[in-house]
């Protein structure tokens, strides 16, 4: 029922081991590389590569990835947390307010603890009561909303801030990988490929903040203890077939409560997150929906781990473009977009899938033409992206996604 | 067992009262909490409401704004009825305006007369809000993509789409004298009647009148027409609904579509009643829609009642300033009312569904009665998603 493989749905080809499977995406990934550069070569926007845009693509995308794994914990449980974005903006007043309080790491902390109670919360209604995790979620956002608005004028009012703001909240330390100084020399020359490389090494390992390191662990982590304890197994099987669980003596509703607020934790931290590091103020409004989208990146990366922190450095990296120089970078994006999609495209009409390779042509064509007769998007569009990109992949493989099979089903223990 | 059964009535209609009552127990916990008197701030609220020297005024703010919740309710509640989740009514909503609005000021309109004109504007602004919907209801249909994913995600590709056409070299216009971009004025001819309202000389917006009309539709579908009792159906129990031969894609396609065009109605009471211009501020109607439908029980006499409560809260919460107290406050107690709605609405059903199988146990002579086999009707909301 719950063996750690990927989508193995019926018609699929034959399951791949997993070496096979790693040296895949491997070769996409360089294959993505060779493209990304070569855009850039020809197109000269050298953000595309450049330090500053990578470890702002990685900034973007702890936040994002954090309500992920946040979503992915939830619903391996069998909840549906859409409540991720209130647990987020929770998360955001609880860090500011904690580092302000008690330190920075205090901040972490109180993000974190802030968003639990937000899960302990959507468990309750979800879980004892009963009610559609739908409805809860909402209400829950809706609440959080508001109550983040009470505490901060408490909190903040007499301190040089208000309800929507708070004033400058003291930050956390930032590591460095030792001894890469020298790629900057080589990130300048342009070179094609090399000169990325050292763009992207330097990025993602220079002047982390330490919430981001942790975010990163937190990934394998997720991954090692969910499919591979005890407590993982028992934890999934609550959201893959819950009656069966109870069977065998698991207390389904206790996993349950462990997996919806371990959830709230993750998306309190990634509010932290926002708060703490990313702005350095807790403001109104902060999440700016990023919870959904870290719902999204969980979905399209398949309620697995390592799917959903690339949809999120995914959509780190298209928001990270936008704030550098966003309309002509992602200008330049546009044939890089053209490009993956001539080749998915090509993959399709290989496998036979005639008119999803149409569509696929179809879209590319669209996107070089949109690049020859323009020179930027409009910012609004860049803003739109990860959606548009979430509904573009949601409509092309929502058949080939596998969700816990008992996610978002009510449940009674005894009725089964 | 007799319609009138008071198991089967009492309990959806007790839920809401006890809601909030217990929402308005907790609210007054966290003022007494902050040193404030709950008493003084809940007088000085409904003083404000309906005093004689704020009242008149009030009442018509509050009226004014009970409209668009109730139309953005009735569109929410139109999908919950049958366990699809619109949460996309902001977006739709939103886009509908915009569209209608421009559509409704360009030039080639104006030899229509003023009456045809707000038609026009209206079927525009629907015909907007149902499609943008049946983007939703297509994934749905056609790629199994849930609609709550894809509603969510429509919403900021809305909002963008929003942001980016309501600019001057789209269908904005830079109003004299300000730097808000707008979309132009409607002629005057194009702006709807409202109705005087005693010793005040705010207006009734008229659009209330099409608010009516709209939840009479709402009840007039669900209860009186087949459309409606499949749509009922599907949403108690989409296995059976399928089962004795109701389309369940086409099921899913029409109550979206009706859903977005009613959606797409919520942004028209302030722009054809007082706006006359579609401003960038419109926004948050859509979730508020959420909340006032589950508030109301997805029943539209009910909704009515919870949005004028809303707007109740909202109008008066500006007073809350004077007495020293938050105006999140309130904020805090919609949202506690709506999450404890929720919660009781269960137990309510849990409570009726349980009465009901003791008495059909009592009335068959079986002293146990099998859990859970009864299907009631009392849960307001049920999920789309079905047992496997």
């Amino acid at each position: 029922m719950t063996t750690p493989t990927l989508v193995s749905t019926a018609g699929a080809p034959p399951a791949t081991t997993r070496a096979q499977r790693t040296r895949r995406v491997l070769v996409l990934v360089a294959l993505a590389l060779v493209a990304i550069s070569a855009v850039r070569v020809v197109t000269g926007a050298t953000d595309l590569t450049s330090t500053g845009a990578i470890s702002a693509a990685l900034a973007a995308a702890v936040p994002i990835g954090l309500a992920g794994l946040g979503g992915l914990w939830s619903e391996r449980a069998g909840v549906v947390n859409i409540g991720l974005e209130g647990m987020m903006i929770l998360g955001t007043f609880g860090g500011a307010w904690g580092a302000l309080t008690f330190g920075p790491w205090g901040g972490v902390v109180a993000g974190a603890v802030f968003g639990a109670l937000g899960g302990l919360l959507h468990a309750l209604a979800t879980v004892t009561f009963n009610v559609d995790h739908i409805v809860s979620g909402v209400a829950i956002t809706l609440l959080a909303t508001g109550l983040a608005r009470y505490l901060a004028s408490f909190a903040f009012s007499d301190i040089g801030g208000g309800p929507t703001q708070s004033p400058v909240v003291p930050s956390l330390p930032k590591w460095s990988v030792p001894g890469l100084g020298w790629l900057a020399g080589i990130e300048q020359r342009g070179w094609f490929l090399v000169s990325d490389l050292a763009g992207i090494i330097r990025g993602a390992l220079t002047e982390l903040s330490a919430l981001t390191v942790i975010a990163v662990i937190l990934v394998p982590v997720s991954y090692f203890v969910l499919w591979r304890t005890a407590f993982g197994l028992r934890l999934r099987s609550c959201g893959e077939n819950p009656k069966a669980a109870e069977s065998l003596g698991v207390d389904v509703y206790r996993y349950k409560y462990y997996g919806v607020v371990i959830s709230g934790a993750l998306a309190g931290l990634g509010g932290a997150f926002l708060s703490i590091v990313a702005a350095s103020i807790f403001r109104e409004g902060q999440t700016a929906g990023r919870g959904y989208i870290g719902l999204a990146t969980m979905i399209f990366g398949n309620w697995r781990p390592g799917g959903l922190a690339s949809g999120a450095l995914l959509f780190g990296y298209t928001d990270a473009l936008q704030l550098r120089r966003g309309s002509e970078s992602v200008h330049a994006l546009l044939l890089f977009i053209a490009a993956v999609l001539a080749a998915i495209a090509i993959f399709q009409f290989y496998r036979g899938h005639r008119v999803v390779g149409i569509v696929s042509i179809a879209l590319a064509a669209g996107a070089l033409l949109w690049y020859f007769t323009t020179d930027q998007i409009p910012v609004e569009f860049v803003r739109a992206m990860p959606y548009v990109i979430t509904l573009v992949v949601l409509a092309l493989a929502a058949q080939r996604l596998r969700m816990p099979a008992a996610d978002g089903q009510p449940y009674r223990k005894g009725e089964g | 067992m007799s319609r009138l059964d008071w198991r089967r009535w009492l309990p959806p209609i007790l839920a809401p009262v006890l809601a909030i009552l217990l929402a308005a127990a907790i609210s007054s916990l966290v003022l007494l909490s902050s040193g404030k008197d709950p008493g003084r701030a809940f007088a000085s609220m409904v003083e404000y409401a309906f005093g004689e020297r704020t009242g008149p005024a009030s009442m018509v703010d509050m009226l004014n704004r009970a409209t668009t919740f109730y139309l953005s309710a009735v569109a929410v509640a139109i999908g919950f009825r049958m366990g699809l989740f619109n949460i996309g009514v902001e977006g739709q909503f939103r886009l509908a305006t915009l569209l209608a609005g421009a559509f409704g000021a360009a030039a080639f309109l104006d030899p229509v007369p003023g009456p045809i004109r707000i038609f026009l504007i209206i079927v525009v602004a629907m015909v907007v809000g149902a499609a943008w919907a049946g983007i939703a209801a297509l994934l749905r249909v056609y790629r199994g993509v849930s609609e709550v994913i894809s509603t969510i995600m429509l919403n900021f590709v809305g909002g963008s789409i929003f942001a980016f056409l309501l600019t001057e070299d789209y269908l904005g216009v830079k109003q004299p004298g300000s730097e808000n971009v707008t979309t132009p004025i409607l002629p005057a001819n194009a702006w709807m009647p409202s109705f005087p309202f005693p010793n005040t000389n705010q207006r009734v917006f008229g659009f209330i009148v099409i608010a009516v009309l709209v939840g009479f539709g709402y009840w007039f579908l669900l209860g009186r027409t087949r459309f409606g009792f499949d749509l009922r159906a599907s949403g108690m129990n989409p296995t059976a609904a399928v089962a004795s031969g109701i389309d369940a894609k086409k099921m899913i396609i029409t109550t979206m579509l009706i859903s977005g065009a009613v959606a797409g109605l919520v942004g028209l009471p302030g722009l054809l009643g007082r706006d006359h211009a579609v401003t960038t501020s419109v926004a948050g109607l859509g979730f508020t829609g959420i909340a006032i439908a589950l508030l109301g029980r997805n029943h539209p006499v009910g909704i009515a009642f919870a949005a004028l409560l809303w707007a109740f809260l909202d109008r008066t919460r500006i007073i809350l300033d004077l007495e020293q107290i938050p105006q999140e406050t309130i904020v805090i107690m919609q949202s506690v009312t709506v999450l404890a709605v929720v919660v009781m609405g269960e137990l309510a059903a849990r409570f009726s569904r349980r009465q009901q199988q003791r008495s059909v146990g009592r009335a068959t002579g079986e002293a146990t009665v099998e859990r859970g086999s009864v299907a009631v009707a009392g849960a307001g909301v049920t999920s789309a998603r079905e047992g496997s």
